[in-house]
């Protein structure tokens, strides 16, 4: 998962410019600006209410900014079509859910949704791109399988799926590992870094910011803190943003890194 | 002996799952073969109503044979020429046939319309008159009959259409501005619009009926309110036709659309729906082919709310076949319930709305019970 490590010359997939959002005159996202290059994975944290979901809204085109621009593979966000955005980019939601009797199989295959028209019906590449997508987060063999009778991990990763499918250059992931147990949660993480894709996922846990290449830290709707998470995530700044004693510790088997919260 | 290197490998087995998998889905290369078994599918689904429709004709108080009725048609579209009874001929061609067929439209119409409406709310008690048009168009039908609105003018159909229009309306602007910049949870304001429309337009049912209605009127009324198909003309028959045709095939050219708005409206927008613009096509659609039918039969209740569930039973959530299989068994459904009001009380004709509930809601209710997912 840092093979690309932030590569300073892979092309720019996704770029946020200044972009604000306020709801009933409250700033909810103010002044954010940053570049995804292809490959990368970049975590986003912050406290509850720091804007994390309404700007994973913004770059999705969910929400049209109030001020600043989007630009997805070069091209103004706001001047794309939906099903042209949707071939470009997907968005695994933070909960949702269906009371619909689907089967797995039939969620992943509403990520062809914007490939599909009148005058292009379902056809092999279609087939192949939902097997890939159900291979890649190893659900295949719930192909068949009721939504109602899966967990919430093998949800999560169905979600994922039908993401995948969608085959996009970015993925945005909104807390995907909520709700998971912790062997599930590093499931799921290791299987988004792994992906050949841009990624932006926020996330609660810091350690699992950890992971990330790089990582952007909300707080009060502003990007006040980008790079590298060694460099980031530092004792200061999670006193500052999140209030909370923290020191960083290094696991004597592989000196990998392990945020660790104190007692105030 | 050593084998050839041109010699043709065994191909690579597929993991079990996948096979699995793929035998659920024909493969792509019969794909010929898959648009004949649609096609076969839809001529099967023609044969099923054409027959519904004629037993719908050939049933009745007095039986008609199958000879006398297809006689009938024949001298009626051909010209044929067979010697008929004239009365036979001008009750098969007048009246029957024009009830079954206006019967067919609207169960079609209905189901399609519930069946949209269930999907874009996803909620499975959505039914047509949800959007306040049957309240709607009973103000519009006791305006013009007991309020005396057109001074005889405007027929009982047209009153009840454009106060179904105009509810509806209001509904619909009630709905945007309760919503208005969260179209994440506008799914909310339109239900409780509908209620608060419904509700107001009742009362003003009420209030009018109570005003000055006569008893009689009263009772011409409520029939009417519960559904009644002995007016069914060719004129209905001419309107009705293409407003189901059309309710059909708009839903059915968004089936995918609707087929993403499974995880909800925001995962249909980022799947890349354009979802403002569906969902206002669809509910326009929805609505206008419920005024229609409501104006011309009433409102038979249950169809709407309760087809589409029965439909999604035997042919799954896909609306690529959703679609054509509410439109169907809504037609049936009301054709078969039209017999039974006209033939359960000897010389009399039940409402049919009071049929459609009590087959249609014991025969759910077994459906339902026998189709528990099994966990």
């Amino acid at each position: 998962m840092s093979e690309p490590r932030g590569d300073p010359a892979a092309e720019v997939v996704l770029r946020a410019e200044g972009l604000g959002w306020s709801a009933r005159g409250v700033a909810i996202v103010e002044g954010v600006g940053f570049a995804l290059r292809a490959g990368e994975t970049l975590g986003l944290v912050g406290p509850n209410g720091s804007g994390k979901s309404t700007l994973l809204r913004l770059l999705s085109g969910l929400l049209r900014p109030r001020a600043g621009a989007v630009r997805l593979l070069g091209a103004p966000l706001a001047s794309m079509r939906r099903r042209e955005v949707a071939r470009a980019l997907a968005l695994v939601e933070q909960q949702a859910e269906t009371a619909e009797r689907v089967s797995l199989r039939d969620a992943v295959s509403l990520g062809r949704t914007p490939w599909l028209s009148a005058l292009r019906p379902w056809c092999d590449d279609d087939d192949d791109a939902v097997e890939s997508a159900m291979a890649a987060v190893s659900v295949a063999h719930l192909a068949g399988r009721d939504w109602a009778t899966l967990s919430g991990g093998e949800r999560q990763r169905a979600h994922i799926a039908r993401a995948l499918a969608q085959r996009p250059r970015v993925l945005l992931l909104d807390e995907p590992t909520n709700h998971l147990d912790p062997g599930q949660q590093a499931a799921v993480l290791r299987l988004v870094a792994g992906l050949p894709l841009a990624a932006v996922v926020a996330l609660h846990d810091l350690n699992h910011a950890l992971r990330c290449d790089r990582v952007g830290v909300m707080r009060g709707g502003r990007l006040v803190a980008l790079g590298p998470p060694e460099q980031v995530l530092l004792p200061p700044l999670l006193r500052d943003v999140f209030g909370v004693r923290a020191s960083i510790l290094r696991d004597p088997d592989d000196g990998g890194r392990v945020i660790r919260f104190h007692d105030p | 002996m050593r084998v050839p290197a041109a010699a043709p490998q065994p191909a690579p087995e597929r993991p079990p799952a996948v096979a699995v998998a793929v035998a659920a889905r024909p493969p792509a290369v019969a794909a010929g073969r898959w648009a004949a078994v649609t096609a076969g599918r839809w001529l099967l689904a023609l044969l099923l109503l054409a027959a519904a429709v004629l037993a719908g004709v050939c049933i009745g108080e007095t039986a008609i044979p199958v000879g006398t009725v297809l006689a009938a048609l024949g001298n009626e579209l051909f010209g044929a020429g067979w010697p008929l009874d004239r009365i036979d001929q001008g009750i098969v061609w007048n009246y029957r046939l024009t009830r079954a067929l206006v019967a067919a439209c609207c169960g079609a119409g209905l189901a399609v319309s519930g069946l949209i409406l269930q999907s874009l709310l996803r909620n499975a008690l959505a039914d047509p008159y949800l959007l306040g048009i049957s309240a709607g168009a009973s103000t519009g039908a006791v305006m013009v009959t007991v309020a005396g609105v057109g001074a005889g003018a405007v027929s009982l159909s047209l009153g009840a259409f454009a106060g179904a229009l105009a509810a509806f309306a209001l509904v619909a602007m009630l709905a945007r501005a309760a919503g208005a910049g969260a179209a994440r949870h506008a799914t909310a304001p339109i239900v409780l619009a509908g209620i608060a429309g419904s509700q107001l337009f009742n009362a003003v049912t009420s209030f009018v009926i109570t005003r000055s209605a006569s008893a009689e009127q009263a009772r011409g009324i409520m029939f009417w309110l519960l559904g009644n198909l002995s007016g069914a003309r060719w004129r209905d028959v001419a309107l009705a036709v293409p407003v189901a045709l059309l309710a059909v095939l708009v839903c059915r050219g968004h089936a995918r659309a609707l087929d993403a708005f499974t995880f909800g409206a925001d995962s249909a927008a980022s799947l890349g729906v354009p979802v403002r613009r569906v969902r206002a096509v669809l509910i326009l659609c929805a609505a206008l082919a419920t005024a229609v039918m409501v104006s011309i039969v009433g409102s038979i209740g249950f169809v709407g709310l309760v087809i589409p569930h029965a439909a999604r039973l035997l042919v799954g959530t896909r609306h690529a076949r959703l679609v054509p299989a509410s439109a169907l068994i809504g037609a049936l459904f009301l054709v078969a319930a039209d017999v039974l009001s006209r033939t359960l009380l000897r010389g009399q004709v039940l409402p049919i709305g009071v049929v459609t509930a009590l087959v249609g809601a014991p025969l759910f209710a077994v459906i339902l019970v026998r189709a528990r997912p099994a966990r």
